[in-house]
């Protein structure tokens, strides 16, 4: 019986991990970003309706009337921090580090959860209140906007769950491919991050 | 885009943010009836921001062979 040879990805589809001269990126690149482009749309519709609901309102209440500072404040710091513990994750990749690729994708794990156990919290709270999404406007919006952002959250932390245990089987295969993959879950964890930095002055500070 | 420049991109927005969210802050306390959570809050943003530059320098510096694209 004759062993099967193990065809490189590459062979198969070309430029899944080696970048196309021209353009300088591979397929996983260029589609994540048309993924996050889609994800402005969707954010920047949601944006742009918060903004017409505050202009055309008689009055509009400041968020610190509804929701807590304190807490969103702790949260900004998490996922600024696990954004950093992403790109170090990243970088082990890069400097085929496997203990520390483990430490770094796990803490931005652990900071997603600590991310979504204080947005448990101020949920419950806003509920204990009698604060619901059908109260008033700034409420209903509140909860759309962040209740979308946190199911992001929880996605990426699926993925980067994956890559810290099942997935990172490919570190040892394909470590190249790998690697550009910790990169693609970096630029959506980024950019989750990113609409959290918005998020978080237009509905608790404005 | 690679994940080096698009954090480059976030530490500096998030930098913006810590330092006007402390701004905003430290001028709250200063208002009437506003409890110390707001000198706290303020405090920790701008030790934030300021974290944050440092480490983008230090970010930059360590990342000089890889790629922005």
């Amino acid at each position: 019986m004759a062993t099967p040879t193990v065809v490189p990805i590459d062979k198969i589809i070309p430029h899944t991990v080696k970048p196309r001269e021209d353009t300088g990126l591979n397929n996983v690149k260029i589609g994540i970003w048309l993924f996050l482009a889609s994800e402005v749309m969707l954010f920047g519709g949601l944006f742009a309706s918060y903004i017409l609901l505050r202009v055309g309102a008689d009055r509009w209440p400041r968020g610190e009337e509804y929701l807590s500072i304190p807490w969103a404040t702790a949260n900004t710091l998490i996922l600024i921090a696990s954004s950093v513990t992403m790109v170090m994750a990243w970088a082990s990749c890069i400097r085929k580090d496997f203990g520390k690729y483990r430490l770094y994708m796990g803490l931005t794990v652990l900071g997603g959860l600590g991310f979504m156990i204080i947005k448990y919290i101020e949920y419950t709270s806003k509920f204990h209140h009698g604060y619901f999404p059908s109260t008033n406007t700034f409420l209903a919006v509140y909860f759309t906007l962040t209740g979308l952002h946190a199911l992001h959250v929880l996605s990426g932390m699926i993925v980067n769950l994956y890559f810290w245990g099942p997935g990172a089987k490919m570190w040892h295969t394909e470590h190249e491919r790998f690697t550009n993959r910790v990169e693609t879950a970096g630029l959506f964890w980024h950019f989750v991050d990113l609409v959290w930095i918005f998020l978080f002055p237009i509905l608790y500070l404005l | 885009m690679s994940l080096k420049a698009f954090h480059v991109v976030f530490v500096v927005v998030a930098t913006l943010l810590m330092t006007g969210f402390g701004v905003w802050s430290l001028r709250h306390a200063t208002g009437d009836g506003a409890g110390t959570s707001y000198l706290v809050m303020g405090g920790l943003a701008l030790v934030a921001a300021i974290a944050l530059v440092v480490y983008g320098v230090w970010f930059l510096k360590k990342t000089k062979g890889v790629s922005y694209l």
